[in-house]
């Protein structure tokens, strides 16, 4: 027996590109546990490091010598809210995973200010994940990850990392920050994978 | 995977022109701890559904849900709450969820609370909580509010118990000697409840006012990992 709500008819429409439970915003809502860490591009550094304990590393500048790509994509954040075709700029994954050695399935990334998140390697690698730097064409503001977030739009927005510092390469899985306080280890949008 | 709970209302309370309190009777629902949130979950006839977050307003009543829900203008889902629900009527509840935005009571550090508008619903769990604990620690409530009528709680917060102080920031009229003014430094800067006491902070309201509120905590020096937000969404 399904539940109605007497005298709610809702308003707003079934749209198939809203996964389950989500509703679109114009807005970008900032959603983190603390405060904004403000990263200074010169103090910023991103590192992969492997099981082996093999690190590779990138400067600010590093990073944006590193070919970039332009990616359009719908965003859904956990707390209920969708924004749909968001713009980035950024460095694919795989680019960043192109020489290292690895026999690892799952990744920590690990941010500046001490947040952690838990994402398979393979949501990562074939052009599903980037470090972005860019947002609608404009630098990625602080409060939005800058400068500069993972991004892993097929996953609740939880998953991507802002002011990310490092990928950790590992070989079991590991929870993150949200993942440890009752959210679902993978997070797929589609399936509703809200909560542990 | 936590269930969705079917969820009677069993009362509704006007706390002021815009918001109000909600008791909803949740069979299996219990443990929620003072900080912690629900998904309310609400059902069309066509079968349409639209949910949201909403914090506890208290704890440690297993089976019932207090919610404090302040009407968003041209919302989809408070307005329904704050208006149109009445007792007898059924929706869906999940949680409790959040484990981060939490106060411990077993915690002996002092507690600075800041409040913007509805922000301030988890912190009266916190405080509600306090109170249940019989607990002696000092807390500070800095709650920011548009206009003195705003005040959700109003009741209960003049009158906090012994050992918590309720600081009121008036943004859009005077408000005795304080001239209308949004939150600034000196609002948050009070003896006991500095650096030094290090104090658990916990900031909750819309995400413009948690950004510029803990912009400003981590100003005057309090250490980003003892600052825990909850940030409700809107740009306001
Ligand atoms: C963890 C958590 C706990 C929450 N606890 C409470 C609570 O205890 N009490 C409470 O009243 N609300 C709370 N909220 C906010 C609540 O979830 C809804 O966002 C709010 O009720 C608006 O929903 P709506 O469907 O009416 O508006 P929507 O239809 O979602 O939005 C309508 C318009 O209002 C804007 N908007 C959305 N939310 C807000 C906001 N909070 N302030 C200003 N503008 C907004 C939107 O951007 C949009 O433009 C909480 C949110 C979170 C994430």
């Amino acid at each position: 027996m399904g539940i109605v709500t007497r005298g709610f008819g809702g308003r707003r429409e079934v749209d198939p590109d809203v996964p389950p439970g989500q509703y679109v915003t114009d807005d970008f809502p900032v959603l983190s546990t603390g405060p904004t860490p403000n990263v200074d591009e010169d103090r910023w550094s991103l590192e992969v490091r492997t099981e082996t304990g093999e690190t590779r590393r990138w400067d600010w500048s590093a990073l944006l010598a590193l070919p970039a790509e332009d990616v359009t994509t719908d965003i859904h954040c956990v707390t209920h809210w969708s924004k749909l075709g968001t713009t980035w700029r950024g460095v694919s994954v795989d680019t960043l995973l192109a020489d290292v050695e690895t026999s690892a399935d799952f990744v920590m990334a690990h941010s500046f200010g001490g947040y952690t998140t838990n994402v398979p390697l393979e949501d990562l690698t074939d052009g599903r994940a980037w470090i972005a730097y860019e947002f609608e064409g404009e630098p990625l503001d602080p409060v939005h990850g800058g400068p500069a977030r993972l991004l892993v739009p097929h996953l609740y927005f939880w998953k991507s990392a802002k002011w990310v510092r490092e990928l950790e390469l590992m070989t079991t899985e590991d929870l993150g920050f949200w993942e440890v306080n009752g959210y679902h280890a993978y997070g797929d949008p589609w399936l509703e994978q809200r909560y542990a | 995977m936590t269930p969705w709970l079917a969820a009677t209302v069993v009362g509704t309370r006007a706390l002021t022109a815009a918001s109000r309190t909600l008791v909803l009777a949740v069979p299996g629902f219990q443990g929620a701890r003072p900080g912690q949130h629900v998904d309310v979950r609400l059902t069309a006839p066509d079968g349409y559904q639209a949910s949201r977050s909403y914090s506890l307003a208290a704890t440690g009543t297993d089976e019932r849900v207090e919610l404090a829900v302040a009407a968003v203008p041209d919302g989809e889902v408070s307005p329904y709450l704050v208006e149109v629900a009445r007792p007898g009527d059924v929706m869906e509840v999940r949680g409790p969820l959040g484990g981060y935005f939490v106060w411990d009571p077993a915690d002996p550090s002092p507690v600075l609370l800041v409040a913007g508008g509805s922000g301030v619903v988890p912190l009266v769990a916190m405080l509600r909580a306090r109170a249940a604990a019989g607990s002696g620690t000092p807390f500070l409530l800095v709650l920011s509010v548009r206009t003195r009528a705003d005040v959700m709680f109003a009741d209960e917060l003049s009158d906090p118990g012994d050992g918590v102080t309720v600081r009121r920031v008036v943004t859009r009229e005077a408000d005795g000697d304080r001239p209308a003014g949004r939150l600034g430094a000196a609002d948050l800067d009070a003896t006991g409840f500095g650096p030094d006491d290090a104090p658990a902070v916990f900031v909750c309201g819309p995400t413009g006012f948690v950004e510029h509120a803990a912009t400003m905590l981590t100003g005057l020096g309090h250490p980003a990992a003892r600052v825990r937000t909850e940030r409700f969404g809107g740009t306001s």
